[in-house]
């Protein structure tokens, strides 16, 4: 294990061109991988390839370019099928996680959902998952139920069976918290789930970069993820469907691409998942997340998250020595490479831009979760997220910079 | 490290420290609530006014050494002018963070100490704040009745927040004395 350990951080960071600049004449430490991943050379590849070699719609042309477009685009569908363990028609391009999850609200649980019915969150949402609940709530009088937090930003699972009862139709919860870098039991959650009939909608933008999750084998009806955090470009997200779930749903979007007949009056849907990618889709992109996903497929997924959490294990200890409060679960097993902390004697954002003039690129704020920020007693936090080309020296980087803070403000 | 002892000046980490104009102010004629959404920092500002200058301000903020430090030095320099003159000072301030030193003028006081903020672009918004805040606070006085309670650094305040404000209201965040 420690063999393939090494052949992460460092050694992978030639693949990313990205880390062969300067930030103030430092080499780039980027602890920013929570917001988004950099990308390997062979996507930047792959999206300049498409654009020179085979530009074209897709669906539509006769032409060899658009025959070509099509099968690189409905190829990269088949390898996000692969990864998940789905089938390539309940994969449904979005331009991101946030949109996905919009489809479910609006595609589904509008059409399907009634006044007093319930659906069940957790406290650690990202505003992504938790705004367009909000929402239609508002709109046709729906519950919202929480599942609760401990001290140490654990779900509560013992509330489970209490929270989930035969009003709750819906349970839509994050995988792995963006802020508390806690990988919540899912299967728990949907075990508990399906007494009720209740469908599950799983957000699992900040977990399928760094664990692998076969959608058959969770039995979610639902799952969301963005490309750009793990590798990918930015502008493709992923809704995956379950096939009845899909068929349930009905299309947000309307336009071209999303038809089968269309007269002035009446319109009948496309196949799924085609009804559900109204317009020119994003085909650049999509190709280009295709390298994406095979090079986290040609790394060991359990050495890599094993490699993320010796780094936050190690920042952890650093922190909590120079008197930081690091948040999330104590058990290193317990969190993805997320975290974040805070301190009595300076805020994020001065903590942020000092840590930046090393070099080092953190975030710093309530990281679209205020309700979670809000039950923390927080406005902000500090938080430095990990990934497979980060390695020890960032680390220390890290914590040789938060020495300056504290010349600063300590 | 010439680029942080620019930004983060002993002065600035003085006023952070030990912010001025941290207290209650009894019946003010204003007060008015900023907030950026983009960090989350706050300030409650509160004015009080007696024959058209203004005689105490009260700044509580919540935020980072810049936001707090900028609202400290303003609730230290604000007290004995006019309206008018403290929009004139807010104006020189904002042309300060946005790098024109020239022509300040002489009662710009601490403020001066933000020029290096200028040169991170980012965090203008963090010294804006406060100025901001008490700019819609002068603004209300001169019309004579206060007519919204909380801005936003990004300008977009929604139909949510709105009414989130409006509550406020109820809860005396807005009392005109």
């Amino acid at each position: 294990m420690t063999t393939a350990i090494q052949t992460l951080g460092a050694s992978l960071r030639k693949d990313f061109p990205i880390f062969s600049r300067k930030v103030h004449g430092k080499r780039v430490v980027y602890l920013d991988n929570a917001a988004t991943t950099q990308k390997p050379l062979s996507v930047i590849e792959a999206l300049s390839r498409y654009y020179s070699t085979m530009n074209a719609n897709v669906h539509r042309g006769i032409h060899t370019l658009a025959e070509e477009a099509t099968g690189a685009y409905e190829g990269a569908r088949k390898a996000v099928a692969r990864f998940l363990g789905a089938r390539p028609e309940e994969v449904v391009f979005t331009k991101n996680a946030t949109e996905a999850i919009n489809f479910v609200a609006l595609g589904w649980a509008r059409h399907r959902l009634k006044r007093g019915d319930a659906i069940v969150l957790t406290e650690m949402e990202h505003h992504a998952n938790l705004v367009p609940w909000i929402l239609l709530a508002r709109e046709i009088g729906l519950e919202l139920r929480y599942i609760p937090i401990d001290a140490e930003g654990k779900l509560r699972l013992e509330t489970l069976a209490k929270l989930i009862d035969h009003k709750v139709r819906l349970v839509a919860l994050v995988h792995a918290s963006n802020v508390l870098g806690t990988i919540n039991p899912v299967e728990a959650v949907i075990e508990e789930a399906k007494k009720v009939g209740a469908k599950v909608l799983v957000d699992a933008a900040q977990s399928l970069p760094h664990l692998r999750v076969n959608v058959r084998a969770l039995d979610c009806d639902f799952l969301a993820f963005s490309a750009h955090k793990m590798l990918g470009p930015t502008g493709v997200g992923v809704l995956y469907g379950k096939m009845d779930a899909l068929e349930e749903t009905v299309p947000v979007l309307g336009g071209g691409e999303m038809i089968e007949r269309v007269t002035y009056d009446s319109v009948t849907f496309n196949q799924i998942p085609w009804r559900f990618e109204a317009g020119t889709p994003n085909i650049a992109d999509v190709i280009a997340f295709l390298p994406a996903l095979a090079y986290l497929e040609s790394l060991d997924s359990k050495t890599s998250i094993q490699h993320e959490q010796n780094l936050s294990q190690a920042a952890i200890e650093a922190l909590e020595r120079m008197g930081f409060r690091v948040l999330g679960p104590k058990a290193p097993n317990e969190r993805v490479g997320v975290v974040s902390w805070t301190s009595e004697f300076a805020h994020p954002h001065d903590t942020a831009t000092i840590l930046d003039q090393f070099g080092v690129a953190v975030r710093a704020g309530h990281h679209c979760a205020q309700p979670l920020m809000h039950k923390l007693g927080l406005a902000a936090t500090t938080r430095a997220s990990f990934y497979i080309y980060n390695d020890m020296d960032d680390v220390e980087m890290l914590i040789e910079a938060l020495k300056e803070v504290r010349s600063y403000f300590g | 490290m010439a680029e942080l002892n620019s930004l983060y000046r002993e002065v600035i980490l003085d006023h952070f420290k030990c912010p001025r104009g941290k207290k209650m102010i009894e019946c003010p004629d204003v007060t008015f609530e900023g907030y950026n959404p983009v960090c989350g920092d706050e300030v409650k500002i509160a004015i009080k006014i007696q024959d058209g200058f203004i005689q105490d301000v009260a700044v509580n903020s919540i935020g980072c050494a810049i936001s707090v430090a900028a609202g400290s030095m303003l609730a230290e320099l604000l007290p004995g002018k006019s309206l008018a003159e403290a929009e004139e000072l807010g104006k020189a301030f904002e042309g300060l963070l946005k790098g024109e030193i020239e022509g300040l003028p002489e009662d710009i006081g601490d403020l001066e100490s933000l020029e290096g903020v200028s040169r991170f672009p980012v965090r203008v918004k963090c010294a804006m704040l406060a100025w901001k805040t008490i700019q819609h606070a002068v603004g209300l006085l001169k019309e004579g009745t206060p007519s919204k309670e909380r801005i936003s650094t990004e300008d977009a305040t929604t139909e949510a927040s709105r009414s989130e404000a409006g509550a406020e209201k109820h809860n005396g965040a807005n009392h005109v004395c």
